[in-house]
């Protein structure tokens, strides 16, 4: 037996891997091959599940259900179909902003004397190690009725004995936004800069040389060469903001509902664990759609690793 | 010459976005110290130490001083129990995922076997899909395989299988081994082989090897695997959500329960303490990384 | 005690390539090594040197046939197990460990006591000269001085064979000289028999006893330095070693070890030596080195004369280098330097006609492949 084992490498390597094996398989694909089957069937009266073969949920999560008016069999709802596109348009803002705002900065890091390089980059992961739910707290106060911005703004005001009324802004669209854009901002920062890193100086010289302004600078070179840490640093931003709730339910209270959000509250409120599988698939579904199409047309970097 | 690199609108947005970064940081360590017991309100910092004297909702004299809501925080027995949850589960998760991680790394960067293509694969699920999906499998699996074990076994009441710190820590387990093996393998892919084979060519057998040769060399990506997978589990509060039992809340799923009900400077004082941490922790692998090389 | 220390039969040795393709690395090799011998497996990178070493080490395990080490059959016996150590091209001193560790690594392997250990590696290291290094780490020797450790490691063991994997490919050439000589003198030393691979043809000339030129996984010849340099076995050894002028000609006729060999560029017949079986009628390659071409007006006995035109000669210190064109076909011929003179016309001069004599006994008739 020892022998055997002994004389295999391949078997040597089997048992090495089967830990992670037990675990990616017991814990990931089972449960993703469970949830497939939940999906399909129908609640009961005590939360649990009814195994049915049906496309119920599915249909549902289009629009259409039989929960209507007194008289018409089916009709259709954009209810979750508006869920769906606002996370779609959450998701695109948010991560458009992140490159706006992560860019510069990568930029700057990347070309300044490496002696300060360690500490910048540095000063940008702190607030990522920051527990994600401290930040959107840290946001809560700042946007609250009685909040930071409306003290702030109150106090200017009545220095300038001007009429002050506190600016609704907790509980908005655009509290979720500026959340999403701050939780995710590091995440786009240090591919951006990963790519940047590399371009040797002496490209932005031949740039120059050849008589290239700035600003086409910018778009010949640094710009196609930033690409890979671009696609990276977009997955990396809108696969989460896809599938975050908290920020939505703390700063977006009832007013803004994303994919996550439905989620969570077929499994808490709800108690629809069967719609729920069906969203969360649907929704795993488009992220890997999407990101394979999107690294297909962008290629794909290494730095989606940090 | 670059020509972007004086820039001065470069500047002004790396600037623009660092304020951005930092300026809710701030607000936060502030405002532990703030006199209001009204979190967001600033009233000023308290100043005098004595015993405790509550003026109009601000809190004028403590026996803490400024530090008030720091003593407050550390009487609070509940955030002491979800630190002690949130240690234990990210310290045993840590542990067997490095473990679990090294292994997967050192099997598919040396070895060739059938299974292969198919770990690697598999390894890279939980890093591709939303972590929101993997949390919800979870649940979906286990309140199922309870449902099923429970009805089958006639359990009641206590004795009831159910979610729990337990499964937080299989749960957890299970995303942080990718990310272990992805930076262990990392650093074996540049540990030359040959180093290995010396090792067996000098008569040290399989057991030996690793422990005399490979993992001392590859012990630097191993504790950064391992540093960046507790990172990962003190942090997390999507998976940890939808596993985690009730009464055995972690730190990040107890201040989430806190902030839809009452918001108190102690979360602040937290806060603050949490941010020290963490300073202090990547300052301190930042000065054993700096000695490594 | 076996005979040999080391024999291959038969082996084979294919591995997949990225692509998916099976590749033989090492093709149907079998080879005897005695005792005492220091060998060299001598070919250009990816002719199976190195994997017929690793094979001998148990690194690898061959596909197909066996190897033997003292007479014992190896089959799937991992490294550990086998008693060869090997030199490794990178040296693979382990880096966190001192010069002294790192050579008493095998030692404790073997479980032997602390004092004999450390009276072993002390000797082992005086060996090398390096006594006094011993508390060093790796990363603050010289590149000599590692590939000294390295060998200390290794020889301490008392191994069988000492595998040596382009032990001396990294250093300088100053110092790869200097450790050529040292290397023979240690093995004359020690006693172990040594298997040393290169594709250095000088390298190989100057140490070995015995030579395996390797090309494509297959052995092409085997035998002594003298041997594989005057009697190659075919064009592409004495090609591979040393450098040499190639006619195409086909075989007149065969007799007494010599044959005739007709040469349709110039329409003149050659004699010469055969070291391979060769047959009348064969296409077969005359090859003469380009220091045994004498170039002089007077004809020796049974001596071809030839007439022919410098090229180019160049000057390189101890020889001249000359190139000619004789009847359109291209010849080197190395000359010596005998004479120390500044004089221009004791050198060759571009267009200068010459005379150059060919003998039997410098010309080798060889097969093609």
């Amino acid at each position: 037996m020892f022998k055997r084992l002994r004389e295999s490498k391949s078997a040597q390597g089997t048992l090495l891997i089967i830990p992670t094996l037990i675990f990616m398989v017991g814990m990931l694909i089972i449960p993703l091959l469970l949830t497939t089957v939940v999906s399909f069937g129908h609640p009961n009266a005590n939360g649990g599940v009814t195994y049915t073969f049906s496309l119920d949920n599915y249909i549902r999560l289009l629009g259409f259900t039989n929960d209507c008016p007194p008289g018409i069999k089916t009709c259709f709802t954009t209810l979750y179909l508006g869920i769906l596109w606002r996370s779609l348009t959450l998701g695109f803002n948010t991560t458009v902003l992140d490159i706006l705002l992560a860019f510069p900065l990568a930029y700057f890091i990347a070309r300044i004397h490496p002696k300060w390089r360690d500490t910048l980059l540095f000063l940008v992961l702190v607030p990522m190690w920051t527990n994600f739910v401290i930040r959107v707290y840290a946001w809560m106060m700042i946007l609250r009725e009685q909040g930071v911005i409306n003290s702030l703004l109150g106090w200017t005001a009545g220095l300038l004995h001007v009429p002050f009324k506190p600016l609704g802004m907790i509980y908005t669209p655009g509290a979720v936004l500026v959340g999403m854009v701050y939780e995710f901002l590091p995440f786009m920062i240090l591919p951006i800069y990963t790519s940047l890193e590399k371009i040797d100086n002496s490209l932005y010289e031949a740039a120059a040389d050849l008589g290239a302004s700035p600003f086409r600078t910018f778009l010949r070179v640094t710009l196609p060469l930033a690409m890979p840490g671009i696609v990276a640093g977009t997955i990396l931003v809108f696969v989460p903001v896809m599938g975050t709730f908290i920020v939505s339910d703390l700063l977006g209270g009832a007013q803004v509902i994303l994919i996550g959000n439905l989620i969570q509250r077929q499994f808490l409120d709800a108690r629809d664990p069967t719609f729920g599988s069906a969203v969360s698939l649907a929704m795993m579904a488009m992220t890997i759609v999407a990101t394979y199409f999107y690294t297909r047309k962008f290629g794909f970097g290494e730095e989606i690793v940090v | 010459m670059n020509p972007h690199r004086r820039s001065p609108w470069i500047i002004a947005a790396t600037l623009l976005t660092l304020f951005f970064l930092y300026a809710p940081i701030v607000v936060l360590i502030v405002f532990s110290f703030n006199a209001s017991r009204i979190s967001p309100l600033f009233t000023g910092v308290i100043t005098k130490f004595g015993p405790f004297q509550l003026v109009s909702g601000n809190v004028v004299q403590s026996p803490c001083g400024p530090f008030h809501w720091f003593c407050d925080l550390s009487q609070n027995t509940e955030v002491l129990s979800a630190a002690r949850n949130t240690l234990f589960v990210a310290v045993t998760a840590t542990i067997v995922s490095t473990i679990i991680g090294t292994m997967a790394a050192l099997a598919l960067q040396r070895y060739n076997f059938r299974l292969r293509t198919f770990s690697q694969i598999s390894l890279y699920i939980p890093i591709v899909i939303p972590e929101i999906v993997m949390g919800i499998t979870i649940l979906v699996m286990f309140s199922q395989l309870f449902t099923f074990i429970n009805d089958s076994l006639h359990l009641t009441g206590d004795s009831q299988l159910g979610l729990g710190l337990w499964t937080v820590i299989l749960a957890h387990i299970s995303f942080m081994i990718p990310f272990v093996t992805l930076v262990v393998q990392a650093r074996l892919q540049g540990l030359d082989k040959s180093y290995e084979e010396a090792a067996m060519d000098l008569g040290a057998n399989e057991w030996t090897t690793f422990r005399r040769v490979t993992f001392p060399m590859i012990l630097p990506g191993v504790l950064s695997g391992a540093l960046l997978a507790f990172t990962l589990s003190i942090d997390d509060f999507i998976i940890t959500f939808f596993t985690n039992g009730p009464g055995s809340p972690t730190l990040p799923i107890y201040v989430y329960g806190l902030l839809r009900r009452v918001i108190t400077p102690q979360l602040n004082a937290l806060s603050t303490v949490w941010i020290l941490l963490v300073l202090i922790a990547v300052f301190l692998t930042q000065r054993v990384e700096s000695r490594q090389r | 005690m076996s005979e040999f220390a080391i024999e291959l039969r038969d082996v084979v040795k294919k591995f997949i390539t990225p692509e998916g393709n099976e590749l033989a690395a090492v093709n149907h090799v079998t080879m005897q090594i005695k005792n005492g011998e220091f060998f060299s497996m001598l070919g250009s990178s990816g002719c199976g040197k190195t994997t017929s070493l690793r094979m001998i080490a148990g690194f690898e395990w061959p596909t197909e046939g066996e190897v033997y080490i003292d007479g014992e059959l190896q089959g799937r016996k991992p490294p550990f197990l086998r008693p060869v150590n090997t030199v490794f091209q990178s040296y693979a001193l382990f880096q966190h460990l001192t010069v002294f560790q790192n050579v008493a690594f095998g030692l404790e392997m073997e479980h032997t006591s602390k004092n004999d250990s450390r009276r072993r590696v002390g000797e082992a290291l005086e060996m090398v000269r390096l006594t006094g290094m011993d508390k060093r780490y790796p990363k603050q020797l010289s590149g000599g001085q590692q590939q000294r450790v390295a060998l200390a490691r290794a020889l301490v063991k008392r191994p069988k064979v000492l595998l040596l994997d382009e032990p001396l490919g990294a250093l300088d050439l100053k110092l790869r000289k200097e450790m050529q000589l040292e290397l023979k003198s240690l093995q004359k030393e020690v006693g172990i028999t040594f298997i040393y691979v290169t594709h250095d043809q000088g390298e190989a000339l100057t140490m070995s006893d015995r030579i395996a030129v390797m090309s494509f996984g297959k052995v092409l010849q085997m035998g002594p330095a003298v041997e594989i340099y005057e009697r190659p076995a075919n064009r592409f050894v004495a090609d591979f070693i040393g450098e040499s002028n190639f006619l195409d000609g086909s075989v007149k006729s065969v007799k007494d070890g010599q044959a005739v060999v007709y040469i349709s560029a110039w329409g003149q017949e050659l004699t010469g030596i055969v070291t391979s079986k060769v047959n009348v009628g064969d296409e077969v390659a005359i090859s003469i080195r380009p220091e045994k071409i004498r170039l002089s007006d007077q004809s020796t006995p049974n001596a071809i004369s030839l007439d022919g035109t410098v090229v180019n000669s160049t000057y390189i210190g101890s020889d001249t280098h000359i190139y000619l064109d004789v009847r359109g076909q291209r010849l080197k011929v190395w000359e010596q330097n005998r004479v120390s003179t500044l004089d221009p016309r004791a050198y060759y001069q571009n267009g200068q006609k010459i005379q150059l004599s060919l003998v039997p006994e410098n010309t080798l008739v060889l097969p093609k492949e």
